[in-house]
């Protein structure tokens, strides 16, 4: 290893031995120069490269958007869904900071990381997508409380420094800062209510976005309780993505993922699952009714494809104790409902506002700008966690 | 440490209920009420004969500084967004009306030739065509002119969303107004507009959204809305709100082939123009729509055929996200005080349940 001491001076090489010191996570096996890290890399690369192209020229520049179409792939993927995404980190901060559920404290540090990564993708995303970036701290002083906007605005602040909050005991005591270490743990519990309240408000508050729109969003996702099942389906989808990533990380660094919590995280999944699929099917047949699914064409067919993709196959797939317990059905399932949820996002973002656009003549797909710049952000939230894992202590249980 | 925690959740949970409480809220709700001077247009399609007079003085006098096309310098369009500052007024000489090529051959900004609203254009007219085209104002084989702009609604969505205050309502006379510094540029407005009237400047690295303001800037001078002062046949005419909506009604309910004398202008110029009344199809736009809207239209054909977005609600439509906002209090009261309890209650039981442990481990002298 590199001794930074040499360089930067014995203060700040001290600080940069003791953050680049990854012999506590040795046993992940960890290896950061492969194809797949330099494959991120580049996808990174190419985010950087149009973000910059943004700036300079504009939005016109860059995107396929226009004024039929004001909200694209960015604000239903990168915001939307990365913001779902994230759901998963108050969710398990709450089970174990507020209802002492011990056994998920193994998983507790990756899914608080997990959801600072969703959001800071989300951030970054809407940073670039409105068209005055420098000035997005607007809505902070020129408060405006009518707008969901604006609420959106706040949380979306708030929350990224509660979840990063949440996530420096990993850096404290990766530096040995055992005052600022106790100084967090023991406002944890105030800081973990903090952030449930925040994502409570923030998750639905996104469905809500959408209420000022009767008359754009097809009614097949119109509702006015179109905010709370935004927040249902980004629990059962903050579940999945828990379940999914410590399988994975199980599979990918060398740790045996821990059952009890996979199959309660699985037990969860199903229940919310259930609430889900109940508020939709109500939605349906008490708004634009089950003809709805056929009179609205296209739309029908992808209001069907999201529930069968995101909550029906899953639900009763995992239903049965003995898939529960099965990893690969269960990784499977866990892969649907992520799938299943995003595609919920895409279509609220962009598929179900297509009907006025279509009539006069709108058209919207993704520029090459907008994707690499979307699969630049996904990159940068894996190499993170990536990174993570290596130089902080992500799984302390498995550890010890 | 139990004490010390016990005493740090007080506070939390106090915290939460003077939050809950003094969320400055309450008294932030639009208002459904009409302006007291509220002034507007009246656009009657049958009058019209597309002579686009109205969108030509409309583009040169909404290019002076205040009006709605102008083309404020970038660098100073920058410092004051960044500074929050109101522009300086009237400094920066006259921009150049915003002329569209639309990608004609040979136009290179001599005419102007939009298609659609848009960030350069913030009204238009268009025409609507069906078979043979013969007839004037009837929906089959024939034609008919129609004006698209912002309709100042009395409870204006676009002002409701905007996270920064950006789009506002005059208190007085009603217009809905923006304000380039405030803008963030999130397009949420677009978003909320059911009529999609706010346009954005796509290729402009520091975009603005552009609508009809009501020619709000020369009120001051004593002048009126550009299109109304230029129409030569009163297919638009400028008024007060309350008297347009009586003049609305007024033709609305006429017979078809009585004479009446259309004011020109305005309401209250003098100038009438004597003409058969042609009959109006459907209903009068802007009475009811979103809650009601300050600019009203009358046509000959229904406004669905025209293309206008048929689902709009006859209600104002701040109100359906209000429902939501209003909630928003007791949530924090609730998460607090919940979760405190829950806190508070599990913590109780998991320390008993370890006690419990303990005396069993003692008890069996297992382990």
């Amino acid at each position: 290893m590199i001794d930074f001491t040499k360089y930067a001076g014995p203060n700040l090489g001290g600080v940069v031995n003791k953050l680049l010191d990854d012999r506590h996570s040795d046993y992940l096996g960890i290896k950061m120069d492969t194809p797949f890290t330099r494959v991120l890399v580049l996808l990174i690369l190419g985010a950087a490269f149009s973000a910059f192209y943004r700036i300079v020229y504009g939005l016109g520049a860059s995107t396929n958007l226009n004024d039929y179409w004001p909200w694209g792939l960015w604000i239903s993927f990168d915001v939307l869904g990365g913001v779902a995404m994230a759901a998963g980190g108050f969710i398990i901060a709450a089970m174990v900071y507020i209802l002492n559920w011990k056994k998920y404290k193994c998983i507790v540090r990756a899914s608080i990381l997990n959801a600072f990564f969703g959001y800071l993708l989300a951030a970054i995303s809407i940073c670039l997508d409105i068209g005055r970036s420098f000035v997005i701290w607007h809505p902070m002083v020129m408060w405006q409380v009518n707008s969901i906007m604006f609420i959106v605005a706040v949380h979306v602040v708030l929350y990224t420094s509660t979840l990063a909050t949440e996530s420096s005991p990993m850096v404290f005591e990766k530096l040995g800062l055992g005052r600022a270490l106790n100084g967090v743990n023991r406002c944890m519990v105030g800081i973990v209510l903090f952030g449930v309240l925040l994502s409570l408000l923030h998750q639905s508050s996104l469905g809500a976005v959408y209420l000022i729109a009767p008359s754009k969003l097809s009614p097949l996702w119109y509702g006015k309780y179109i905010p709370y099942m935004f927040l249902v389906s980004a629990i059962m989808m903050g579940l999945s993505m828990v379940s999914f990533e410590t399988i994975l990380t199980g599979k990918v660094f060398n740790h045996a993922p821990p059952r009890d919590v996979l199959e309660g995280l699985a037990r969860g999944i199903v229940v919310i699952g259930c609430i889900y699929i109940a508020m939709k099917v109500v939605h349906l047949v008490t708004g634009p009714g089950l003809g709805g699914l056929f009179r609205y064409g296209f739309l029908g067919f992808m209001w069907l494809l999201e529930m069968a993709v995101g909550a029906f196959i899953p639900v009763v797939l995992l239903m049965k104790k003995a898939n529960r317990r099965n990893l690969h059905v269960l990784f499977a399932a866990n892969i649907l409902v992520i799938v299943g949820v995003l595609l919920n996002r895409l279509n609220v973002g962009i598929f179900a506002v297509s009907d006025f656009p279509n009539r006069v003549g709108g058209d919207y797909f993704p520029s090459f700008m907008e994707l690499m710049l979307t699969s630049g952000m996904i990159a940068f939230a894996i190499l993170g966690f990536k990174l993570c894992a290596k130089y902080l202590n992500l799984f302390p249980q498995t550890h010890h | 440490m139990t004490i010390s925690r016990r005493g740090f959740l007080k506070g939390v949970a106090s915290g939460g209920v003077v939050l809950a409480t003094g969320v400055p809220a309450a008294e932030a709700r639009m208002s459904k009420d009409l302006p007291p001077e509220a002034v507007g247009l009246l656009y009657d399609a049958t009058l019209c004969v597309g002579c686009k007079s109205c969108m030509v003085n409309c583009k040169i006098q909404n290019s002076v500084p205040g009006g709605a096309l102008y083309q404020q310098r970038m660098a100073a369009g920058v410092k004051e967004a960044l500074f929050c500052t109101r522009p300086a007024v009237a400094e920066e000489p006259t921009s150049p009306p915003t002329y569209e090529t639309t990608g004609i051959k040979g136009n290179e900004g001599i005419w102007d030739a939009p298609q659609d609203l848009t960030g350069d254009t913030i009204s238009i007219i268009k025409v609507y065509r069906n078979g043979t085209g013969e007839k004037k104002d009837a929906p089959l084989n024939g034609y008919a002119f129609f004006k698209q702009q912002c309709l100042h609604c009395i409870t204006p969505a676009c002002a409701s969303v905007c996270p920064a205050g950006a789009f506002r309502k005059d208190p007085v006379n009603g217009s809905v107004y923006y304000e380039a510094y405030r803008c963030i540029g999130c397009r949420y407005c677009q978003i909320a507009c059911p009529f999609n009237v706010p346009r954005y400047e796509w290729d402009s690295p520091w975009p603005e959204v552009r609508k009809c303001q009501l020619c709000r800037h020369r009120f001051k001078e004593g002048k009126y809305s550009a299109c109304a002062e230029s129409c030569p046949t009163g297919a638009t005419i400028f008024g007060k709100v309350t008297d347009l909506r009586a003049e609305a009604k007024k033709r609305f309910a006429m017979k078809p082939g009585t004479e009446y004398d259309f004011p020109i202008r305005t309401l209250t110029s003098g100038d009438t123009t004597l003409r058969k009344v042609a009959g109006y199809a459907d209903r009068i736009f802007g009475l009811s729509e979103a809650g009601g809207t300050q600019n009203l239209m009358l046509s000959g054909i229904s406004f669905d055929l025209l293309g206008f977005n048929k689902d709009v609600p006859n209600s104002a439509l701040p109100d359906l996200t209000w429902a939501y906002i209003a909630k928003i209090p007791w949530v924090f009261l609730g998460v607090f005080l919940g979760g405190t309890t829950l806190h508070a209650i599990t913590s109780r039981m998991h320390v008993n349940g370890k006690d419990k442990d303990k005396d069993k481990d003692k008890g069996e002298k297992h382990d």
